[in-house]
């Protein structure tokens, strides 16, 4: 296989500023990645996720900061200097050239021998499910497969580092599912050191080593799936990674009081009124002597694996319980619920009460 | 319920109209080609055929052969070759120029609404806006005689073939504009970026990537343009006072007089002439455009 990695970068953002025009989208972004390491950086439309990738490929200028790609500072390197391989969201193939001309442009451009080129391109053709359509035009070849070509075109000339720009978000659910897997599964077997921008919090958590959760030119937190879905540092986090319900909490002593249920809290200590993050899967129907509250069902959803019941309080908040398939509940039903002692995300009350993405 | 019966009842699709209707909707519009187009076209061929008294004759489309005219048709052509090559380049680049500026923008809206008047501003008016500026008369000629240059020294050329080469242009450019700033615009930002990212420079990026892809839309605009050109009448009709320079000016030539190079029917050969240069020139149009197309898709 001569489709390899010669040597994994590192990618580091140092103190990076990026401004368009008068508006500034990136606030000073630090972010250091491991040789071989997959990163998603994950947020928003308009979080500047984009933009800090289109950063690192020299796509855009930074205003201040640095980047460096394997320890040397890149900020004034070129794009096409770099070394990188980058897969745009989509029609990034050359039109009037066929997967093979194609997945050859970039070895091509580094004068490869062509006998050499021919192999490495029929490889990475290979390496993404596609070495008997090497001689098909793109507008002849379904999304997925314009997007495995151009991951191939992309990884064919063994650059540094791997930039995906959401390469996943113009296809349809299922292909998508089937690609990330396939991306996740050439970048181990690789060790490359590849970047991922995404919007789909759950495309993240299942293809990253580590995910960087981006909010208004800002990271919010960095860190493997499992501490964002736990321990999310912030209610940007604990909002936009998994599902919650938000409910209204007072703060006493180190605990939040919910319906008095005591929950253990997340983050910075505050006081007062508040509202608290509960997962789905931390509610349950009360047991002798829990602490309860009680709520009507007001909708239930199957999902296969599991079901999702969405409650509404006798004090009018919504929340949502995910339990076993078997338990049903009855629309109109009035139920004593739980909230299990797990730590919580908290966000300081800022209007009123509302509920995130309680059902789904 | 059939699985056939599910599939087309799950998938709602324009009802087509059949037989009756159909054949009605279609009427204005064939009998609109069939008068303006098919008819003629025979009439052309046929009276090319024909001699004053309607017998069948080879006399007139022999004459296609005369010097005089092969001279006539060899004049069209290359002005028709040449004024699309000027316009087909120019209008190339001023689309190239005007690829950077968003399509709201003043600058772009003013070219594009310009273009569009001015490619259709042939004839008499355009003729008179050359004979203001530039015929003998004109402020521009007494300005630049007054500086001792007389652009009319060795004839006034304005009013001859020559003279038919700077205004042709001048729509030329504009119909350019119209037609090729899609297919300039169709090119993607994500292609040069790939072309960077892969390690191409600017220059690569044009030569690999951008010419050839816009290539095929430039041929078909050129014989557009070409099209355009060779079968323009008014403007060369305004400026050409005498003589018959161009063939829709003889076929004028040839209807209003009694006889051409001594034939009666010589117009309708010569329109035959026409239409066959015409329709090898939309052939070769309609096959590459078909292939820009496919790229576009």
């Amino acid at each position: 296989m001569t489709t390899e990695v010669r040597q994994a970068a590192a990618v580091a953002l140092k103190g990076v500023v990026k401004d368009f025009g008068t508006t500034r989208v990136l606030h000073g972004l630090n972010l250091t990645i491991a040789p071989g390491e997959f990163v998603s950086l994950l947020g928003p439309s308009g979080c500047g996720k984009t933009t800090a990738l289109r950063l690192i490929a020299g796509l855009e200028q930074l205003t201040d900061g640095v980047i460096e790609l394997g320890g040397v500072d890149v900020s004034g390197t070129p794009t096409n200097k770099r070394d990188i391989g980058m897969v745009f969201q989509a029609y990034s193939l050359f039109p009037h050239l066929t997967a093979l001309q194609n997945t050859l442009f970039g070895l091509q451009m580094r004068k490869t021998p062509a006998a050499e080129a021919r192999q490495r391109a029929a490889e990475a053709l290979e390496l993404v499910g596609l070495a008997d359509l090497g001689d098909r035009y793109p507008y002849s070849l379904s999304g997925g497969q314009q997007q495995r070509v151009a991951l191939a075109r992309a990884l064919v000339t063994s650059p540094r580092v791997l930039l995906l720009d959401e390469p996943l978000s113009a296809l349809d659910a299922q292909v998508r599912l089937q690609l990330r897997l396939q991306i996740r599964r050439i970048q181990q077997t690789l060790g490359i050191t590849t970047v991922f921008v995404t919007h789909d919090q759950e495309e993240a958590l299942a293809i990253s080593d580590r995910v960087a959760v981006m909010n208004a030119g800002h990271i919010e937190q960095i860190g493997t799936p499992e501490e964002l879905y736990l321990t999310p540092a912030t209610p940007v986090v604990a909002a936009f990674v998994g599902m919650s319900s938000l409910v209204r909490a007072v703060i006493r002593g180190d605990q939040a009081w919910a319906w008095d249920i005591p929950l253990p809290v997340l983050g910075p200590p505050t006081t007062g009124d508040c509202e608290v993050f509960v997962r789905p899967e931390h509610v349950h129907v009360a047991g002798a002597g829990d602490p309860r509250f009680e709520a009507v069902v007001e909708t239930s959803t199957f999902l296969g694996s599991m079901r999702r019941t969405l409650f509404r309080t006798d004090d009018d908040q919504l929340i949502t319980m995910q339990h076993d398939v078997s338990e049903t509940f009855t629309i109109g039903t009035r139920v004593a619920l739980t909230i299990a002692p797990v730590p919580v995300a908290v966000r300081r009350v800022k209007t009123r009460c509302a509920t995130v993405r309680a059902s789904d | 319920m059939s699985a056939t019966a599910a599939s087309t009842g799950t998938r709602p699709r324009f009802r087509r109209v059949r037989g009756w209707a159909g054949t009605l909707g279609l009427a204005p519009f064939t009998a609109y080609v069939g008068l303006f187009l098919a008819l003629p076209t025979v009439l052309a061929i046929t009276t090319g055929l024909l001699d004053v008294n309607g017998h069948l004759t080879w006399h007139n489309f022999s004459a296609l052969a005369d010097p005089v005219v092969l001279r006539t048709f060899w004049a069209s052509i290359w002005l028709s070759l040449l004024t699309a090559a000027i316009g087909a380049l120019v209008g190339a680049l001023v689309c190239y120029a005007l690829l950077g500026i968003a399509s709201t923008r003043p600058v772009r809206v003013v070219v594009d609404a310009a273009a569009s008047v001015l490619a259709q501003f042939g004839g008499v008016m355009l003729a008179f806006v050359f004979i203001a500026t530039m015929g003998r008369n004109s402020i521009i000629n007494q300005w630049l005689t007054g500086l001792g240059i007389n652009i009319y020294a060795s004839g006034m050329w304005l009013y001859d073939l020559p003279g038919l080469i700077l205004p042709y242009i001048y729509f030329q450019i504009p119909l350019m504009v119209i037609t090729f700033m899609p297919a300039m615009a169709g090119l993607k930002p994500q292609w040069a970026e790939a072309n960077a990212v892969l390690g191409g420079s600017r220059w690569t990026f044009w030569r690999r990537i951008g010419l050839p892809v816009l290539a095929p839309s430039f041929f078909a605009s050129y014989l557009l343009l070409f099209a355009n050109s060779f079968s323009a009448f008014a403007t060369a009709a305004a400026l050409a006072s005498q003589g018959s320079q161009i063939v829709p000016l003889q076929i004028r030539a040839a209807l209003t007089s009694e006889t051409v190079l001594g034939r009666s029917n010589l117009a309708g050969a010569l329109a035959a002439g026409m239409i066959v240069v015409m329709v090898l020139v939309m052939t070769g149009y309609a096959a590459v455009q078909r292939r820009a197309g496919r790229w576009r898709s």
